[in-house]
C-alpha cells in the first residue's frame, strides 16, 4: 500500500497525475488526508534538484546559555536541531513511513531470537578532526551512554539496550539481555551521535562526522557549522552554512522571521498561527507527531487509587474543545494510551473515548468519592496553555459533579518538585519512535518516569513479548490488548497529541515533515534549500 | 540616602575618607551577598543534577552528576571551596557545560554595559533637560505634554513597548533591528549603535518619566525659596534662575535617581534582553538560575550588586561635590 502510493506521489510530482486524483486515490487506499500530503510534498521534494549553497539561518527555541556539545546533556530543542548537522547517529527514522533507515550503519540483522544484533558499519567516514572512523569509535561511544558512571539523558533507552556492546571486524554487535525486534529504532535516539573515541576523552569536543562542521558555538547566543567537504553523502547538506539563532521569546521569533533574520523558526505559539499566515511570504509547516499532553494521576496514591474515579475522571474530559481552544485545532484527540497513528502497528481500532458528563457522573459516584476537591497541578512549564486547559477540564468535570481543585506551580523547578512527585499534575511527552520504547520508559513496573505509578506484572510481560516479536500481526494484537489495559485502567489521561508547528520563508525549498519532530526532526538543514542561493 | 550619610572625622580629605570608608563596605556587602546567593540556591527546590537533566532525569545520572561535582559534601565546605577561588579572581566553570565563567563574563558584561551606555546617553540628558524645560513652561501646555507623555511611557511594560518598536520600527519602516541582536566585536562602534538602536530605545522609554519627573520635581520645590524669588526680583530671565540658582542646588536628589536608573540599565534589563535576544547578563544569569548552576549565579549576581554598590557610592560622591555643607563636616 505504502509502495502504491509512492509510486503515484512521484507520477503527481512530475505532473503525469493531478493533485485531486492523487489525493482521491490516496483515499482510495485507506491514507488519511494528512499522510498523502506529506507523502506528496515529500515526493514533490525530491522531485526537483537542490540548489547548493546559501546559509540557512534557523530562529529557535529551546536554547540556553548552560547548553554543551556534549550529547549526553541534550534535552531541548537547540542542542538537538544544531546537531543534526555535525553529529551523526547510526541510524535515523524515515520521515514517510517511520521505518529505521541506515546513516553510520549500512545495514543490520538480528539473529532468529531478535537478542544478538550485527550493525555493519560504513566504510569511509571520517570525523571533522581527519581521522577515519572505526568500529571501535562506535562502541565506545554507545558505551559511554551506558555504563555505570554515565550521566546520559539516554539512560532511559539504554536501560533496555544492556551495555554489551562489542566490535567484530566490520560489525557492531550488540548482545541484549532481552529480546528487542525494535534495537534499530532506540539507536536512531540523538544522543547516541557517534564520536571519536567514544567521547570519553573529550565529550563537548564537538567533533563528529555530519555534513556539516562546527565553526560557531555560543550557547544561548548562536550556533554556525559550515559545510563539511569530505562528508560520506553527498545527496544531503546543501548550504554552505547553517546558523541556529537562539530566540526563546515567542513574539521574537515571529518578528525575526517576518523580518528575514530567520529563514524558518520553531514552535510557532498555537494562538498566533492564524495571523502568522496572513504574513507574506511564509508558510505554517505543522506536523502531527508523537508528543502528546496529559493529565497524569498516581494510581498508588488516594483517591486514585479507584478505577471509577480514574474513569470519572477520563469521561470528564472534553477533548475536542481542549484541541480547539488549546492547540487552535493544529492537533488531534486522544484516547487515553499515550499511541497514535504517527506509530507503526496503532491499533487503530480502539473506540475513541468521548466526552460524557453523565458516564462520567455514574463513575464518579461509584466510585464513592467523599467529594472532597481533587487537587490538579498546573504550570505552563508542562505545555504552552497548561494553565488554560486545565481551567477547561475544571468546567467540564464541573458538569459531570466532579469537584477539581487547580493549584498553580511555578514554572521553575516543575520537574523536580511537581511531576512524578505530586499524585495529580499537568505534564506533556514527546513521544518515541516505537510502541514499546513509549511504553518502556513510562508504563513499564520498573520505568524510572512511571508518572502514573502503573505497575502492572501482566502488562510488563505483554510488553516483554511484544518487544521480542518479530512477527508483526500478533506484536500488533499485543500492543492492542496493553493499550486497552491502559485507556481502561491507568492513570493516564491523554486528551491531546500536538502539532509540532514551524513556519519558514517561502524561499525555503524541499521541506520535508517529519512526526518525529519539529524542523524536519533537526534534519532541516540536510534536507532543505533556498530557492535563490 | 547620600544626604544622611556624614563623613568620618580622620585627618584625611573628608571626601576621600568617604569613599575609603565606601570601598570597604562595598566588598563586606558583596562577600554578604554571595552568602546569601549560596543560601537561596541551595533553599531552591531541587538541585543543579535533578534541574539540569529535567524531565529525563534518572536516580543514576543524578547520583553520577551529584558525586563529580560533589554536591553531597556539606553546604558549607562547597561554600568556602567557591570562596577560595573567587579571592583567586577566578569565578570557575559553569556545572552545565564546562565553560569558563571569567570568560563568558566578560563578553556579557560588556554587551550588557554597551547597551546601558549607549541608553543612558540617551535618556540622562534627555529627561534632565525635558525636566527643566517642564518646569520652564510649568503648568502651560509643553509641562503638560511631558507630563503626560512620560506617564504613558512609565505606564507601559516594557515588553509592550519594545513589541511596539519591533513592530513599527523593525518591521513597518525597516529602521532599526529586531531580535535577534547579536553585538559582533569585528563591528565598528557606530555598526554596533546602530544595531542596538531599538533595545535602547525600549530602555529610554522605561527609564525617562523617572528621572525626567525627579529633576522636575526638585527643581520645582527649589524655586519656592527665598534666594529664587530674590533672582526673579534681580531681574533674571526664568531659564537662567533654572540653569544657573535652581539646578546646583537640586543636583542631589537628581543624581541619586540617576544613578538608581542606571543602575537599573545594568541589572535590571532581562526582559529587553529577551524579546530582543540580545546577549547580555540577564538572560545568563536566568539561564544559570533555572538549572541552579551555582558558580555562574554566583559570578553573575556579584557583578549586579558591585555595579549597585559603585554606582550607589558615585552618586553620593556627587551629591557631596555639589554641596559644599556636605563637604565641610562640622
Amino acid at each position: 500500500m505504502t509502495h502504491d502510493l509512492d509510486v503515484l506521489a512521484r507520477h503527481c510530482a512530475k505532473g503525469r497525475v493531478s493533485r485531486r486524483t492523487f489525493l482521491a486515490r490516496a483515499a482510495a487506499l485507506g491514507v488519511a488526508a494528512p499522510v498523502a500530503a506529506r507523502v506528496l510534498g515529500h515526493a514533490e521534494a525530491q522531485a526537483a534538484t537542490p540548489i547548493k549553497g546559501g546559509d540557512l539561518v534557523l530562529g529557535n527555541a529551546g536554547g540556553s546559555t548552560t547548553d554543551s556539545l556534549d550529547p549526553a546533556s541534550w534535552a531541548s530543542q537547540v542542542p538537538l536541531n544544531f546537531s543534526r548537522t555535525w553529529a551523526e547517529t547510526l541510524v535515523f527514522t524515515d520521515p514517510n513511513d517511520g521505518s529505521a533507515q541506515p546513516m553510520l550503519a549500512e545495514s543490520w540483522e538480528a539473529s532468529a531470537d531478535a537478542k544478538t544484533w550485527a550493525f555493519k558499519i560504513r566504510k569511509g567516514v571520517t570525523f571533522h578532526n581527519g581521522r577515519e572512523m572505526t568500529v571501535e569509535d562506535v562502541v565506545a561511544s554507545l558505551q559511554r551512554h551506558s555504563n555505570e558512571d554515565a550521566k546520559s539523558g539516554a539512560l532511559g533507552i539504554m536501560k533496555t539496550i544492556g551495555s554489551d556492546f562489542s566490535a567484530d571486524g566490520d560489525n557492531l554487535v550488540v548482545k541484549l539481555e532481552t529480546a528487542n525486534a525494535d534495537l534499530p529504532f532506540l539507536l536512531s535516539d540523538y544522543h547516541l551521535a557517534i564520536q571519536p573515541g567514544g567521547g570519553f576523552e573529550a565529550p563537548d569536543a564537538g567533533i563528529g562526522t555530519g555534513a556539516y562542521i562546527i565553526e560557531v558555538n555560543e550557547p544561548g547566543v548562536r550556533h554556525t557549522a559550515v559545510k563539511n567537504p569530505n562528508h560520506w553523502n553527498p545527496d544531503v547538506g546543501h548550504y554552505d552554512s547553517v546558523t541556529v539563532l537562539v530566540i526563546n521569546d515567542d513574539t521574537a521569533r515571529i518578528a525575526a522571521l517576518t523580518s528575514g533574520k530567520a529563514h524558518t523558526i520553531n514552535r510557532v505559539a498555537p494562538k498566533t498561527v492564524d495571523l502568522l499566515r496572513r504574513a507574506p511570504g511564509v508558510a505554517i509547516n505543522n506536523v502531527s507527531g508523537r508528543g502528546h499532553y496529559v493529565f497524569i494521576n498516581h494510581i498508588d496514591t488516594e483517591p486514585f487509587t479507584n478505577n471509577d474515579l480514574r474513569l470519572a475522571l477520563k469521561f470528564a474530559v472534553d477533548r475536542e474543545e481542549l484541541v480547539d481552544k488549546i492547540l487552535n485545532g493544529l492537533g488531534s484527540v486522544g484516547n487515553d494510551f499515550p499511541i497514535n497513528g504517527a506509530y507503526a502497528l496503532f491499533p487503530e481500532e480502539i473506540e475513541q473515548r468521548p466526552f460524557d458528563p453523565d458516564q462520567a457522573a455514574f463513575h464518579y459516584k461509584k466510585s464513592g468519592h467523599d467529594g472532597s476537591p481533587i487537587v490538579l497541578r498546573t504550570s505552563n512549564a508542562a505545555f504552552p496553555g497548561a494553565e488554560d486547559a486545565a481551567v477547561l477540564y475544571q468546567a467540564s468535570c464541573q458538569k459531570a459533579g466532579i469537584p477539581l481543585e487547580i493549584k498553580r506551580e511555578p514554572a521553575d523547578g516543575y520537574w523536580s518538585n511537581v511531576w512524578n512527585t505530586q499524585p495529580f499534575c499537568v505534564s506533556y511527552w514527546g513521544g518515541r519512535p516505537t510502541q514499546d520504547q513509549m511504553y518502556s520508559v513510562a508504563y513499564q513496573s520498573t520505568a524510572d518516569w512511571n508518572d502514573t505509578r502503573f505497575k502492572r506484572d501482566d502488562f510488563d510481560k505483554l510488553l516483554i513479548e511484544a518487544r521480542g516479536e518479530l512477527d508483526q500481526t500478533r506484536r500488533k494484537e499485543l500492543y492492542t490488548e496493553m493499550a486497552l489495559t491502559l485507556r481502561d485502567e491507568g492513570g493516564l489521561i491523554l486528551p491531546m497529541f500536538n502539532d509540532f508547528v514551524d513556519a519558514a520563508t517561502d524561499r525555503l525549498k524541499g521541506q520535508v515533515l517529519d512526526p518525529a519532530g519539529g524542523m524536519s526532526n533537526g534534519y532541516i538543514g540536510l534536507r532543505t534549500w533556498l530557492d535563490d542561493a | 540616602m547620600a544626604t544622611s550619610i556624614r563623613p568620618p572625622r580622620t585627618g584625611l580629605d573628608p571626601v576621600l575618607a568617604l569613599i575609603l570608608q565606601r570601598i570597604g563596605i562595598g566588598f563586606g556587602l558583596i562577600l554578604a551577598i554571595s552568602a546569601l546567593l549560596f543560601l537561596g540556591i541551595e533553599a531552591l527546590p531541587g538541585d543543579f543534577a535533578r534541574n539540569f537533566l529535567g524531565q529525563s532525569a534518572t536516580p543514576q545520572a543524578v547520583a553520577n552528576i551529584r558525586a563529580e561535582l560533589g554536591l553531597d559534601e556539606p553546604a558549607i565546605l562547597r561554600y568556602f571551596e567557591w570562596l577560595g577561588g573567587v579571592l583567586t579572581g577566578d569565578f570557575g566553570t559553569s556545572w552545565a557545560n564546562g565553560s569558563s565563567v571569567n570568560e563568558q563574563l566578560g563578553k556579557r558584561l560588556a554587551n550588557t554595559l554597551f547597551l546601558a551606555a549607549v541608553a543612558a546617553v540617551v535618556a540622562v540628558p534627555l529627561s534632565i533637560g525635558l525636566g527643566m524645560l517642564a518646569v520652564f513652561f510649568r503648568d502651560r501646555l509643553p509641562d503638560r505634554l511631558i507630563n503626560i507623555v512620560s506617564l504613558i511611557a512609565i505606564s507601559m511594560p516594557e515588553f509592550f513597548v519594545g513589541y511596539l518598536l519591533i513592530f513599527f520600527f523593525a518591521l513597518q519602516l525597516g529602521i532599526g533591528d529586531g531580535p535577534p541582536i547579536i553585538p559582533s566585536p569585528g563591528a565598528s562602534l557606530w555598526e554596533n549603535v546602530q544595531l542596538v538602536f531599538l533595545p535602547a530605545m525600549t530602555l529610554v522609554v522605561v527609564v525617562l518619566a523617572h528621572m525626567m519627573r525627579m529633576t522636575r520635581a526638585s527643581i520645582l520645590n527649589i524655586m519656592q525659596s527665598a534666594y529664587v524669588e530674590t533672582a526673579e526680583l534681580k531681574g533674571l530671565s526664568p531659564l537662567r534662575i533654572i540653569w544657573k540658582h535652581a539646578a546646583p542646588n537640586a543636583i542631589a536628589p537628581i543624581i541619586n535617581v540617576v544613578a538608581l536608573n542606571l543602575a537599573y540599565l545594568v541589572v535590571g534589563v532581562v526582559v529587553v534582553e529577551v524579546i530582543f535576544a540580545y546577549p547580555g547578563m540577564g538572560q545568563y544569569f536566568v539561564d544559570a538560575v533555572t538549572v541552579r548552576d551555582m558558580p555562574v549565579v554566583q559570578a553573575c549576581g556579584i557583578v549586579f550588586a558591585g555595579v549597585y554598590i559603585v554606582l550607589n557610592m558615585l552618586a553620593d560622591v556627587g551629591a557631596i561635590l555639589a554641596n559644599p555643607r556636605l563637604r565641610h563636616p562640622k
